[in-house]
C-alpha cells in the first residue's frame, strides 16, 4: 500500500515538475518551435472510451489555453481503417509535427503508424501497444497487471483466505487475459479461495446484469464478485439486489468511474473498493509529450501510469465530477 | 397468396397439415432446449430461473412481434436496437430535467414518470412514423432507410450522454422500479406486458383486415395495389407498430438499470430479426406467425441462459452453440419455403 502511495506521488511530483519547466522554458521565449499535435482515439462507443474522447478534449483546453505555440488536433475513429485514413489526413492536411496514439487494434495500426513516424513525426502510443515497438518513440499506458492483482489481493485478505468468488470477464482481447491471469495468478496462493466460475459479459451493463442473475440461481453461496469493470459492476449490483441475496459481502469493479468511486466514498454496502485505471492516462500522455516536444525534448520509452487500490480514504482524489466517467 | 397447387383439393388438405408439423419446428426445439438444460443443471427447472429468462426475454420479445408486422410486409428494420438506446436515453434526459422542475415549475414523481412513459411511446411511433414515410412516400430501400437510423440514433445517444451513462435521479428510479422490478400473482410485469403485446400482435395479424393486409402485400405488393389495399398505409402503420413497441420494450427496460449507455439496445436488431425468422417467419415476407416469433424469442434467451448456468464447454465458443442451435431450429423448419 505504502509503495503505490508512494509511486504515486513520485509520478505527481514528476508530472509537476515538467509542467512548471514547460512554462518556464517558454517564460525564456527562444522562439520556441511550433507543435502541432495529433491526438487519434476511439469514439465514444463505451463509457471508458467516453471517458478517453472527454479526458483527450480537456488536455486540448487545459494545454492550448496554457502553451500559445501548441495546437491540439483531436480525432475520433470507429475503427480501424477509419483511424489508419485519419493519420494521413494529420500528416498531409493537418501537418502534424507529434502524434498521440491510442490505436483501435495494435496489429492492424502498426503499419500506418509506422509510416507517420518515418515522416519525422514525433509517435507516442497511449495502451494498446504496438507489435513493432520501433514504430514508436514512447509508450503510456495503464497497468493492466495491477488491474488484475490488486483486486484478487484486496479480496484475499478481505475473505480471510477462504471463500466463494465468482468473477466476469470483458471482451476477448490479449487486455482481459492479462488481468484475468493476473488475477488468478494471485489467487493460486489461497487453495481456499475457490474461482466458481468466469463468463463474458461484454463490458457492459446489460449483460452482466444477466450473468449475474444466472450465477445467482447456480450458486446458492457466494461470498465476493470480481466484475473486473466499474459498468459491468452496476449491473451485478442491480442483479443482487433483485434476488435479495445477503450471502455476497463484496462486489469489485475496476476502472474508477465517478459513481463507483462515489460508492466507495460514500461507504455503499458492496462496494467497498475500487482500483483505478483511468482514460485519464490520455490527458497525462498528451501533456507530456506536448511539453516534451515543446522543448525539443523526448519521452521516456515506457511510462506506466500506476493502478492503485481506491478506498474510503483516497477516493476524493479519484473523483472526477465532471467526466462521462 | 403464393400461387395455388394445382393438385387435387386432398393435397391442399395434406399440404395443410404438413405445414402445421413445421409450425410446431420451433416449439420441439425449444421443449428439447428446456429438457437439456434440466439434465445439465437441475436449477433450470426452478421457477425463479424461468421468469428470469422470461423477464429478459420481454424486451426482444415485444420488438420481434413488431418486427414480426414488418418483415411479413416485406420490409426490415435495422435500428430497433438503436433506436431502444435513444428513446431510453431522451425518456432519462426528460424526466431529469423535469424532476430539477422547468420554469419555477415542479412536477410530482408520479407525474414525471407517467410523463416520461407517455413521452417514450411517442417518440417511438414518431420514428417508426419516419421510417414508414422514407420508405413509401420517399421510396427507399427499408434496408437502406434503417441502417442509416441505426447509424444517426446511437449517435445522438451518445453525445446527450457525452459518451458515458445517463442516469435517471434516484427519487424517480426507486418509484419506476416496480414497473420492471414488480411481480403480479407471482409473475413480473414484464413478462405480463409481453403477453399482452403478444396476444395483440396475434389478434391484429390474424383477425383483422389490416393484418390480411400486411400479409398480401409481403406475399406480391402488385397484386395488392390492384386489389384496392392502400400499400403505402398500411406500410406505414407497421413501422409506426414496431416503433410503438421498442417504447413499450424501452419504457420496459430503464427501470432495470436506471441508465443509458453507448452500449444499450446493442445487437438488440439482430436478436429480434433471428427470433422472428427462427420463429417460422420468412425473411422475403408474405407469411409468418406471432405465436411462432414469441417461441423463437424465449428459444434464443435459453440457449444464453443454459451456457450461463453450465461449464462444459469454454467460454470463447458461446456464440458458436447459439449459431449452432439457430441453424437447426431453421433446418428443422426448411420444408415451408
Amino acid at each position: 500500500m505504502k509503495r503505490i502511495i508512494r509511486a504515486v506521488g513520485a509520478g505527481m511530483l514528476a508530472l509537476g515538475v515538467l509542467g512548471t519547466a514547460g512554462v518556464a522554458g517558454i517564460g525564456t521565449a527562444r522562439a520556441a518551435e511550433k507543435v502541432t499535435l495529433g491526438v487519434a482515439i476511439p469514439t465514444a462507443d463505451h463509457g471508458f472510451t467516453g471517458g478517453i474522447v472527454w479526458w483527450a478534449n480537456k488536455a486540448k483546453a487545459d494545454l492550448e489555453k496554457m502553451h500559445p505555440d501548441l495546437k491540439v488536433i483531436v480525432k475520433t475513429a470507429a475503427g480501424s481503417p477509419e483511424q489508419a485514413n485519419q493519420l494521413q489526413d494529420l500528416v498531409t492536411v493537418n501537418k502534424i509535427n507529434a502524434l498521440v496514439i491510442f490505436p483501435f487494434e495494435s496489429a492492424s495500426l502498426t503499419q500506418p503508424v509506422a509510416q507517420v513516424k518515418k515522416k519525422g513525426i514525433y509517435v507516442t502510443v497511449v495502451d494498446r501497444g504496438l507489435t513493432d515497438k520501433s514504430a514508436q518513440d514512447a509508450y503510456v499506458a495503464g497497468d493492466n497487471t495491477a488491474f488484475g492483482r490488486i483486486p484478487a489481493e484486496y479480496l484475499a485478505k478481505a475473505l480471510d483466505g477462504k471463500g466463494d468468488i465468482v468473477a466476469l470477464r470483458g471482451i476477448p482481447t490479449t487486455l482481459d487475459n492479462e488481468r484475468w491471469a493476473a488475477f488468478t495468478g494471485v489467487l493460486k496462493a489461497y487453495p481456499n479461495i475457490k474461482i466458481l466460475d468466469a463468463k463474458y459479459a461484454n463490458w457492459n451493463r446489460d449483460d452482466a446484469f444477466k450473468v449475474m442473475q444466472d450465477y445467482l440461481t447456480r450458486f446458492k453461496h457466494i461470498d465476493a464478485v470480481w466484475a473486473a469493470d466499474d459498468d459491468m459492476a452496476v449491473g451485478v449490483i442491480k442483479a443482487i439486489d433483485q434476488a435479495r441475496r445477503s450471502d455476497i459481502k463484496i462486489v469489485f469493479g475496476g476502472a474508477g468511474s465517478k459513481g463507483m468511486v462515489k460508492n466507495v466514498m460514500d461507504g455503499a454496502p458492496l462496494i467497498k473498493a475500487d482500483v483505478s485505471y483511468s482514460p485519464k492516462f490520455i490527458y497525462d500522455a498528451i501533456k507530456l509529450t506536448a511539453e516534451a516536444r515543446l522543448k525539443g525534448e523526448k519521452l521516456p520509452a515506457t511510462t506506466i501510469i500506476p493502478s492503485v487500490l481506491i478506498t474510503k480514504e483516497n477516493a476524493q482524489q479519484f473523483y472526477f465530477p465532471d467526466s462521462p466517467f | 397468396m403464393r400461387p395455388a397447387p394445382t393438385e387435387a383439393v386432398q393435397s391442399g388438405r395434406a399440404l395443410r397439415f404438413a405445414h402445421r408439423l413445421y409450425a410446431l419446428g420451433p416449439l420441439a426445439g425449444l421443449i428439447a432446449l428446456c429438457i437439456v438444460g434440466t439434465l445439465l443443471n437441475r436449477d433450470f427447472a426452478t421457477l425463479d430461473n424461468m421468469m428470469n429468462v422470461l423477464t429478459r426475454t420481454s424486451f426482444i420479445g415485444i420488438i420481434a412481434v413488431g418486427m414480426t408486422f414488418v418483415i411479413i410486409s416485406g420490409g426490415i428494420d435495422l435500428s430497433v436496437g438503436s433506436m431502444a438506446a435513444l428513446i431510453a436515453g431522451s425518456m432519462i434526459w426528460l424526466m431529469n430535467a423535469l424532476a430539477a422542475g422547468l420554469g419555477g415549475h415542479t412536477f410530482a414523481p408520479l407525474a414525471i414518470v407517467t410523463l416520461g412513459i407517455v413521452f417514450a411511446l411517442l417518440l417511438g411511433g414518431l420514428f417508426g412514423c419516419a421510417h414508414g414515410l422514407l420508405i413509401t412516400k420517399g421510396r427507399i430501400e427499408p434496408f437502406i432507410v434503417t441502417l442509416g437510423t441505426l447509424g444517426i440514433f446511437r449517435a445522438v445517444l451518445t453525445w446527450l450522454a457525452d459518451g458515458g451513462a445517463l442516469t435517471l435521479d434516484n427519487s424517480l428510479s426507486d418509484l419506476y422500479g416496480p414497473v420492471y422490478y414488480a411481480s403480479l400473482f407471482g409473475v413480473p410485469v414484464p413478462i405480463w406486458v409481453f403477453l399482452v403485446v403478444a396476444a395483440g400482435g396475434a389478434l391484429i395479424l390474424n383477425r383483422t383486415a389490416f393484418g390480411r393486409h400486411v400479409q398480401a402485400i409481403g406475399s406480391n405488393e402488385q397484386v395488392a395495389r390492384y386489389a384496392a389495399i392502400r400499400v403505402d398505409t398500411v406500410k406505414i402503420v407497421t413501422y409506426v407498430l414496431l416503433g410503438i413497441c421498442v417504447g413499450v420494450a424501452t419504457v420496459l427496460y430503464v427501470p432495470r438499470l436506471g441508465s443509458a449507455t453507448p452500449t444499450t439496445g446493442l445487437l438488440w436488431e439482430l436478436e429480434a430479426i433471428a427470433s422472428v425468422v427462427v420463429g417460422g417467419t420468412a425473411l422475403k415476407g408474405g407469411e409468418g406467425r406471432v405465436v411462432g416469433t414469441v417461441i423463437g424469442a424465449v428459444l434464443l434467451s435459453v440457449i444464453a441462459n443454459i451456457l450461463n448456468l453450465t461449464s462444459i464447454i469454454s467460454v470463447y465458443l458461446n456464440a458458436a452453440v447459439q449459431g449452432v442451435v439457430i441453424i437447426f431450429v431453421a433446418f428443422v423448419q426448411r420444408g415451408r419455403r
